[in-house]
C-alpha cells in the first residue's frame, strides 16, 4: 500500500518552492553586482547589519515578542486551566461541548480587519476614550505606542497559547492528581509538582506558536504602532518593497531564520521528554 | 460557598477574556450598519453598505480571488499532501523520513515573512510575473505541510492488519485502500482540507509578496485601504462571511449530532 | 480501647439521581485485611474513595480513629491509595515517584534515600530506582505504586483493584506477596475487587456488596459456606439455587421431595431459596438417589467433571471426580448440612457483623 512514488510530487514541490527559494535568499544575501553587472561574493550585507541601529531593532523585536509571549502565557494558562476543569465537571454531568470553541472563533474573521478594528477602539476619539470620558476619567493615548503593539500581538496570538496548553491539560489523568493529593500534596503542591511540569510540552509549544509570529510580524506593528514603528519584520519588508535592496533584505531574512532556529532549539531544551503537542 | 465563589471568579475571568477577543469583532460588525462612512462616528442604522457591497467591482474581484485561491489551493494541497503522507510511510530509513519531514516542516516553522520573501525572489529569478498563478502556487506551497501533518497521525494510528485483512479477503490493493484505509484517514484529510482553506482565506503576508498585476485577495484589499480608512463595505462583507462560517459550524454540529443518533439506532 | 480504626455510620452517597451507597454501616479494625467485593457499579470503589477523601458522603458519618473524617482533605489523611491503573507520575522516575510523599512531608534527603531503598527492596525492585516508569512492565509498575504508598507508613492502605490489569500468573503471585506484605508491615489493608477468588484467598474479612448495599460481612470461609442469601451464594463460587418451601424447622421441600436440613427459624410453609454448591451434590445410581435426572452434558475441568443433570423442574450443576455418561439416568444425593436455606427477599441483609 505504501509506495514511495506517492510522495514524489510533494518532494519535487518542496524542492522547487521551499528549498530552492531559501537557497536563492542565501545566494542573494552573499552576493552583490560589480561594475560589470556580474555577481560577486560578499559579506557586505551582513557587515551592514552589524550596526547598532539594526541590532537595536532586532533586540527590540525579540524583547517585544518575548513580552507578548509572557503576557499570553500569564493570561492563557489560567484560561486553559479553567476551561479544562470546567469541561471535566461538565463531562462528569454527561454534558459535551466546550467553551474552547469561543476562543477559536474570532480567528474566522480576517485578521487584518480585526487588528484594524482596534484602531476604532484605541484612537484619540475612539470608543475607549469615549467610555473613559463618560466615566469622567482622563483619556489615554494608547495607539501608536509599544503597548498597542503588544496588545495587538496578544490579541492575535493568545488562542495559539490556550489551545496547546488546554490539549495537554485535558490529557492529564485525573487519578494522577488524586495520587498526589493522596500522598500529601495540597492544591499548591499539586500545581507546582504535577500539573505545571506535566503541562510543560503544551506551554513550550504555546510559547513557540506565539513568539515566532510575533517576532516576524510587520503588520501589527505597522497598524497599531504607526507608520514609523520599526520591528525586524518591518525592516525586512521595507528592504524588499520600499528600499528595493533585495540583497540586504535577504541577509536580514537569513538572520531571522537563524534566530527562529535558535529559538526553537532553546524551546526544545525545556521539553526534555521530547513530547510533541499535536495542533491539528 | 468557597467553591461557588471560585467558580464565579473563574467564569468572570473567562468572560473578560472573551470580551477582549470579541470587542473588535463586535465593533467591526456594528460599524457595518453605520450610516456614516467615518469610523468612530455613529450616523444611524443603515443597510446601505450591504446593498452597495455587490456593485463594488474591486471588492467583488478581491472576494473572487480569495475564494478561488482558497478552494483551489486547499484541494490541490490536499491531493499532493495526502499522497505524500502515504508515500512517506514507505521510507523505511528513519534518517530519510526525518529529513523529508524536516523539509516539509520548513514552511510551518519558518515565518510567513521568510516564505513570502523567498518565493518572491524565486518568481523574480525565473521571470514569472506576479499574479494569480504565483499567488496560487504560494498558497499550495504553504498548505501542503498542514495536510501532511494532519493525515500522518491517522496513518500511524492505522491498524495495518486492516489493510492486510482486506487483501486476505480477496480485495484488490486499490479496492482495499479505498474501502479500508481511506475511510480511516478521512478525518485527517478533511481536517487538512479545512485547515488549508481557512489559512488561505485569511492569509495576508505570503499573498502580499507573491501577488501583483492587480490581483488582490481580501486581506490585501483591506491593507491597501487601511491608509485611506476602511470602507464600511468590507465590514459588511466580513460580517456576512463570519455569519456564513457560524452557520456552517452549527450545521456541522447538528449533522454530527444526528449521525450519532443514527449510529445508536443502528447499534440498538 | 475497643475502638475501631475506621467506622462508617449510616453512610449514603448520591451522584445526581443515582444512589451509589445506601445506609452503609461498617467498621474496620487495626491490622485487618478487609476486601470489598462486588460487581462493577456496586459502590465498592465509592466507599474506598470516601475513605481516601476524594468523595464526600451525602449522609452519615465516617470516623477514623474515633474522629470525624469528612472535613479532612485527602492530603492530610494517614491513608494512602494504590490506584487501579497505578497513576504513576509520568514525568518522574521510579525513585522520584516513591519519594514524592516523603518530599512533601519535608523529610531530609538521607532519610528519603534510606526509606526509598528499603521499600524498593521490599517490593523486589532493587536497582530500578532511576528507571523511567513507562519502561517498566505492568507488574513492576504495580510494585512501584505499592512502594509509593507504603513508604509513607500509612495507617491504612487502600487498594483499588490493583491486580486487575495483570495477567493470571502474575496476579496469583502478587496476591501472595500482598498478603505477606500486609502481615510484615502491620498495616490495615482495604482492598477492592470484583474477583471472588482473590477476595477469598487474601482477606481476613470479606464485605460483599451489591447496588450500594452491603449483603454480607464475614470471614472468607463463612461467606463461602454460609452465604446469607442467594445473591451472595451465586456471586461467591458457583451455586444451584432452587425455589423451595420450608415445611417446618429442619425440613425443606424442593423439586417435590422433602429434605432434612439444619436451618430453622422460618415460618411453616414459607417459600425460600435453596442453595447447594455443585461439589456438595453426589451422583449415585438412579435407584439410590432422592432426585432422578438425565445427564445433559459433561465437561472435563481438570480436577473434576462438570455435569449438567436435568431433573423435573431444574437443571443441576454437579462437580464430581467420577464421570457419568451423557444421556444416562442418575440419582442425586445431598447431605443435610450442605443445604443452605435463604430468605426469599434477597434485597437488604443485616449489614453489621
Amino acid at each position: 500500500m505504501y509506495k514511495k512514488s506517492l510522495s514524489y510530487v510533494h518532494l519535487i514541490w518542496m524542492a522547487l518552492f521551499v528549498l530552492a527559494p531559501i537557497l536563492m535568499v542565501l545566494v542573494y544575501s552573499l552576493t552583490t553586482k560589480d561594475a560589470n553587472g556580474n555577481s560577486v561574493l560578499t559579506f557586505a550585507h551582513y557587515a551592514k547589519f552589524v550596526n547598532p541601529a539594526y541590532i537595536g531593532i532586532l533586540w527590540k523585536s525579540v524583547w517585544i515578542a518575548a513580552l507578548a509571549s509572557a503576557v499570553c502565557l500569564l493570561l492563557g494558562f489560567p484560561a486553559a486551566m479553567i476551561l479544562c476543569n470546567r469541561d471535566r465537571r461538565r463531562a462528569q454531568l454527561g454534558k459535551k461541548g466546550s467553551v474552547l470553541l469561543l476562543f477559536v472563533m474570532p480567528m474566522w474573521m480576517n485578521m487584518l480587519l480585526r487588528t484594524y478594528s482596534w484602531l476604532t477602539i484605541l484612537e484619540k476619539n475612539g470608543l475607549l476614550n469615549n467610555l473613559l470620558e463618560a466615566l469622567h476619567l482622563p483619556p489615554v493615548q494608547l495607539l501608536y505606542t509599544t503597548g498597542a503593539v503588544v496588545l495587538g500581538m496578544v490579541y492575535n496570538f493568545i488562542p495559539f497559547m490556550i489551545l496547546p496548553i488546554y490539549s495537554v491539560l485535558v490529557k492529564i489523568d485525573r487519578s494522577v492528581i488524586e495520587a498526589a493529593e493522596d500522598l500529601g500534596a495540597n492544591s499548591f503542591c499539586v500545581y507546582t509538582r504535577i500539573i505545571i511540569p506535566l503541562s510543560l510540552p503544551g506551554v513550550i509549544s504555546g510559547i513557540t506558536m506565539v513568539f515566532l509570529p510575533a517576532i516576524t510580524t510587520f503588520i501589527i506593528s505597522q497598524l497599531l504602532g504607526g507608520g514609523q514603528y520599526m520591528l525586524f519584520g518591518n525592516l525586512i519588508e521595507q528592504q524588499f518593497l520600499k528600499a528595493d535592496n533585495w540583497n540586504f533584505g535577504s541577509a536580514l531574512s537569513i538572520v531571522m531564520m537563524i534566530l527562529i532556529f535558535l529559538a526553537m532549539r532553546i524551546m526544545n531544551l525545556f521539553n526534555k521528554n521530547g513530547q510533541q503537542v499535536a495542533m491539528f | 460557598m468557597r467553591e461557588k465563589l471560585k467558580h464565579g471568579a473563574e467564569s468572570a475571568y473567562l468572560f473578560l477574556l472573551v470580551l477582549f477577543l470579541y470587542a473588535p469583532v463586535v465593533v467591526l460588525m456594528v460599524y457595518s450598519f453605520n450610516a456614516s462612512k467615518s469610523r468612530g462616528r455613529w450616523g444611524g442604522f443603515s443597510l446601505k453598505w450591504y446593498a452597495e457591497l455587490f456593485s463594488d467591482s474591486a471588492l467583488m474581484s478581491a472576494l473572487y480571488y480569495t475564494l478561488a485561491v482558497a478552494v483551489l489551493s486547499a484541494v490541490i494541497a490536499c491531493v499532493i499532501g495526502t499522497a505524500a503522507a502515504i508515500g512517506i510511510q514507505a521510507f523505511k530509513s528513519k534518517g530519510v523520513k526525518g529529513a523529508i519531514m524536516a523539509v516539509t516542516n520548513i514552511p510551518v516553522v519558518s515565518s510567513e515573512l521568510v516564505t513570502g520573501v523567498s518565493l518572491m525572489i524565486l518568481f523574480a529569478a525565473v521571470n514569472i510575473p506576479l499574479g494569480f498563478p504565483t499567488l496560487l502556487l504560494a498558497h499550495i506551497t504553504f498548505n501542503i505541510p498542514y495536510v501532511v501533518l494532519s493525515v500522518q497521525p491517522k496513518l500511524t494510528q492505522l491498524n495495518r492488519d486492516l489493510y492486510e485483512a482486506a487483501l486476505d479477503l480477496g480485495a484488490h490493493p486499490f479496492l482495499a485502500f479505498r474501502k479500508v484505509v481511506f475511510p480511516e484517514i478521512m478525518p485527517g484529510i478533511i481536517n487538512g482540507l479545512l485547515l488549508s482553506f481557512t489559512l488561505s482565506l485569511d492569509d495576508f503576508i505570503i499573498s502580499f509578496f507573491t501577488t501583483g498585476n492587480g490581483v488582490s485577495n481580501l486581506s490585501i484589499y483591506v491593507y491597501s485601504m487601511a491608509r485611506r480608512g476602511i470602507n464600511p463595505k468590507i465590514n459588511a462583507l466580513s460580517t456576512i462571511m463570519f455569519g456564513a462560517v457560524m452557520l456552517l459550524l452549527i450545521l456541522i454540529n447538528r449533522r454530527s449530532g444526528k449521525d450519532k443518533d443514527k449510529n445508536i439506532l443502528m447499534q440498538g | 480501647m475497643g475502638e475501631h480504626l475506621i467506622e462508617f455510620i449510616d453512610v449514603s452517597k448520591q451522584f445526581d439521581t443515582t444512589e451509589a451507597l445506601s445506609h452503609i454501616n461498617l467498621y474496620v479494625d487495626r491490622n485487618e485485611f478487609v476486601t470489598l467485593l462486588g460487581p462493577s457499579g456496586c459502590g465498592k470503589s465509592t466507599l474506598l474513595r470516601i475513605i481516601a477523601g476524594f468523595e464526600e458522603p451525602s449522609n452519615g458519618q465516617v470516623l477514623f480513629e474515633g474522629k470525624d473524617l469528612v472535613s479532612i482533605p485527602p492530603y492530610q489523611r494517614r491513608v494512602n491509595t494504590v490506584f487501579q491503573k497505578y497513576a504513576l507520575f509520568p514525568h518522574m522516575d521510579v525513585y522520584e515517584n516513591i519519594a514524592f510523599g516523603l518530599k512533601i512531608a519535608k523529610k531530609d534527603k538521607k532519610e528519603i534515600d534510606y526509606e526509598v531503598s528499603r521499600v524498593l527492596e521490599l517490593v523486589n525492585l532493587k536497582g530500578y530506582a532511576h528507571r523511567a516508569t513507562d519502561s517498566l512492565s505492568g507488574g513492576q509498575q504495580q510494585r512501584v505504586a505499592i512502594a509509593r504508598a507504603i513508604v509513607n507508613k500509612p495507617h491504612v492502605l487502600l487498594l483499588d483493584e490493583p491486580l486487575a490489569a495483570l495477567d493470571l500468573k502474575l496476579r496469583k503471585g502478587m496476591q501472595v506477596e500482598l498478603k505477606n506484605m500486609q502481615r510484615e508491615l502491620g498495616i490495615t489493608f482495604i482492598y477492592v475487587t470484583h474477583d471472588q477468588e482473590e477476595a477469598l484467598t487474601m482477606s481476613d474479612t470479606v464485605v460483599v456488596m451489591r447496588e450500594g448495599t452491603i449483603q454480607q460481612i464475614g470471614r472468607p470461609i463463612d461467606i463461602y459456606n454460609e452465604p446469607k442469601n442467594a445473591y451472595v451464594a451465586d456471586f461467591i463460587g458457583e451455586s444451584n439455587i432452587i425455589d423451595g418451601v420450608m415445611k417446618r424447622d429442619c425440613l425443606a421441600e424442593f423439586c417435590g421431595v422433602e429434605f432434612e436440613c439444619v436451618d430453622s427459624g422460618f415460618a411453616p410453609n414459607e417459600p425460600v431459596d435453596v442453595v447447594i454448591r455443585p461439589e456438595d451434590l453426589y451422583l449415585v445410581p438412579a435407584e439410590n438417589g432422592k432426585i432422578v435426572g438425565i445427564v445433559e452434558s459433561v465437561t472435563f475441568k481438570g480436577v473434576h467433571y462438570e455435569m449438567l443433570v436435568k431433573s423435573e423442574g431444574y437443571t443441576w450443576m454437579i462437580h464430581d471426580t467420577q464421570m457419568f455418561e451423557e444421556g444416562s439416568q442418575v440419582g442425586l444425593l445431598v447431605k443435610p448440612f450442605d443445604i443452605h436455606i435463604m430468605k426469599k427477599s434477597a434485597g437488604e441483609a443485616d449489614a453489621v457483623v
